[in-house]
């Protein structure tokens, strides 16, 4: 299946992901009034430290943790991609803890949010790979991991 | 006053309305024109780095970003210009020669845009490019002056190396050093996939780049940095680079702050060292003196490879060329005033050489009228803009151009002429590992593709449309072009007629 791959080398660190992300999945169609004066709570985070900058979000395992933790129900697999249930999701963030890559975190409603491939909002293909400017961050099918 | 106060030449436009504070300009300017203040919570910039590279306007997803240039303005002079009682203030407070980068920008004629190209129309028919076979490929190099047989009568077909290019176009030389790692890988990809050639410059060649070989073109010039024998071998072509379009007359300077790892191990110098490359090279003095390097790579490489020598177009260029075509090379290219670089004095840049149009139309009657034209291919370069320019050029006489600026801007870059600096936002003109990385290959070298499949496709409409379906056709085809606007001696000189002639 395709997933979301970041070539590190060619990362910039600019953190365009994080703020196209926040914008593909809040449901505004302007980026401005989407993200104007607003904490943004993205999918995909940039790690920086020592010089190296990476882009950061769910890996969509084939065995999640996640998905066994969450004492709600709300995390599942769908197709691949590991898809959270906010309105069974019940905040207690369990996920975020268990999740080895830092990949869940808290979204703006106290409900955890996680990368789901851009599938649930309009943009159709993830928006942090369109709007990555060193095509640092891609889209693509590689070899599954044993 | 110790030190004149100038002006900014740019202002950073910020909407205030469309700006979210992502802090991507912040991240993405190497100068430091923009901040955060967390205080107040808004974007600050302080204009004054300003070079106006378009980096951040480029990045910025809300389009809040707009760099204008400054109107405030020194009293009105039609003699003393803003920009030269800068230059004057500068002077005054460094006490430096002034640095310039890319061609010169000054308001000087452009000759391509005064002259136009022919098309058919009923006597003779056009031919679309899209229905029928058009050749596009040159070969660079001596040609046989005439049909020579062997004692059975069979014509003897081996003749002297040359350099075969899928269209006549080529990336001319920019150093390792003077350009980015990344930058040049995207040059030895696109050129290896278009079936054309890159230019080492006087940079030596990267270890990693052997495998581009076929499509290399390595530089010999006054400094001789990174030449050995494997680089020799490795290559298409040999070039002794005399002279340059941007600074005629003048050697190069590399400072040794950029001489560092692998651009020390590939120029063979040690780490920190300037790298100087003489004004002249100490061993040449006269033709003689040029013939005796020809023939020293030509024997080092085994009379394999075609030997070109560059020269930049200053006054005498026909009776340079005329020398040249003597000595033994193969290729002789000439650089025009409007040529890149990646640094060189502005008064050199600006001031010295002359149009590479004239001095092509020169080289090429004189070389004709001497009987020598098939001694040598020429091949021009100074600011070839567009597959026009590449028409108009084979058909005053040219069999191929070469193309660096328009190389660049492909690769990102913005012509902010501040390639001196070191700082270069778009990762070309730097060796800033951070800077270096905005530059991914694999994007690069797919927009040099893109460019040039672009301009091949163009040449050949432009060619079709003359009713001409191969580039060998067009070769020193003056008919084909007209000058619109130019005075007789220009016609004269450019050997073409005027329009409606």
């Amino acid at each position: 299946m395709k997933r979301v791959y970041v070539n590190e080398q060619w990362c910039l660190g600019c953190h365009l992901c994080e703020y196209n992300c926040a914008y593909a999945n809040s449901g505004v169609d302007d980026m401005v009034k989407a993200l104007k004066g607003k904490q943004i709570f993205p999918n995909v985070h940039i790690e920086e430290a020592d010089g190296v900058t990476y882009a950061v979000s769910c890996r969509h395992c084939k065995d999640p943790l996640c998905v066994k933790s969450c004492i709600a129900g709300a995390i599942s697999v769908k197709d691949g991609t590991v898809v959270i249930d906010k309105s069974k999701c019940v905040g207690c963030l369990t996920c975020v803890l268990v999740c080895p890559y830092g990949a869940v975190a808290p979204g703006p409603d106290g409900a955890a949010s996680k990368c789901e491939l851009c599938m649930q909002n309009t943009c159709g293909e993830p928006a942090c790979v369109k709007g990555c400017p060193n095509a640092a961050i891609v889209y693509e099918e590689r070899q599954e991991r044993a | 006053m110790r030190e004149q106060f100038i002006y900014p030449d740019f202002e950073v436009e910020r909407n205030k309305e469309r700006c979210i504070a992502c802090r991507v300009c912040e991240r993405q300017c190497a100068n430091e024109v923009h901040r955060f203040d967390a205080e107040l919570g808004v974007m600050l910039s302080d204009e004054s780095k300003c070079v106006n590279c378009q980096r951040c306007v480029s990045l910025c997803p809300t389009r809040a970003l707009k760099i204008v240039k400054s109107d405030c303005r020194l009293r009105e002079n039609a003699n003393w210009s803003d920009s030269t009682i800068k230059e004057i203030y500068k002077q005054a407070n460094s006490g430096g020669v002034l640095l310039s980068s890319m061609g010169n920008p000054k308001p000087l004629p452009v000759y391509w845009d005064k002259i136009l190209i022919n098309a058919s129309q009923v006597t003779n028919p056009p031919i679309d490019p899209l229905r029928e076979p058009m050749e596009t490929k040159v070969f660079l190099g001596k040609k046989p002056e005439r049909i020579k047989r062997d004692e059975d009568g069979n014509i003897i077909t081996e003749i002297a190396p040359q350099l075969e290019l899928s269209m006549p176009v080529m990336f001319s030389a920019m150093s390792y050093g003077s350009i980015s790692y990344n930058a040049h890988a995207s040059l030895a990809r696109a050129a290896t996939e278009l079936g054309i050639c890159y230019n080492t410059g006087e940079g030596g060649l990267h270890e990693d780049f052997y495998v581009y070989g076929p499509n290399t073109v390595v530089q010999v010039a006054s400094g001789r940095f990174g030449v050995h024998k494997d680089y020799l071998e490795a290559a298409a072509a040999v070039e002794i680079k005399m002279g340059q379009g941007a600074k005629p007359g003048i050697g190069g300077h590399l400072p040794g702050t950029k001489i560092v790892g692998d651009i020390s191990r590939t120029r063979m110098i040690p780490e920190g060292s300037d790298a100087i490359s003489p004004a002249p090279h100490h061993d040449i003095y006269s033709i003689e003196d040029l013939r005796q390097l020809v023939y020293s790579l030509k024997e080092a490489t085994e009379y394999k490879k075609p030997v070109i020598v560059k020269v930049a177009a200053v006054h005498n260029i026909a009776a340079i060329a005329s020398g040249i075509a003597r000595s033994g090379a193969d290729i002789i290219a000439i650089d025009g005033f409007r040529g890149g670089t990646g640094a060189a004095p502005t008064r050199i840049r600006d001031n010295v050489g002359i149009p590479i149009e004239l001095a092509l139309a020169s080289v090429d009657q004189r070389l004709r009228d001497e009987g020598i034209r098939n001694n040598v291919s020429l091949v021009i370069g100074g600011s070839v803009r567009s597959a026009a320019d590449v028409v108009k050029a084979v058909a005053l006489g040219a069999d191929a151009v070469y193309v660096a600026t328009a190389a660049l801007l492909a690769l990102g870059c913005h012509l902010c002429r501040t390639c001196q600096s070191g700082k270069c936002n778009w990762g070309i003109a730097t060796q800033n590992p951070d800077l270096v990385k905005r530059l991914n290959p694999d994007i690069g070298s797919q927009r040099l593709v893109n460019l040039m499949t672009a301009w091949r496709h163009e040449i050949k409409e432009l060619m079709g449309g003359m009713g001409i379906n191969s580039i060998e056709s067009l070769r020193g085809n003056r008919l084909m072009l007209r000058g619109v606007g130019l005075n007789t001696k220009e016609l004269e000189i450019l050997g073409i007629s005027h329009a409606g002639e």
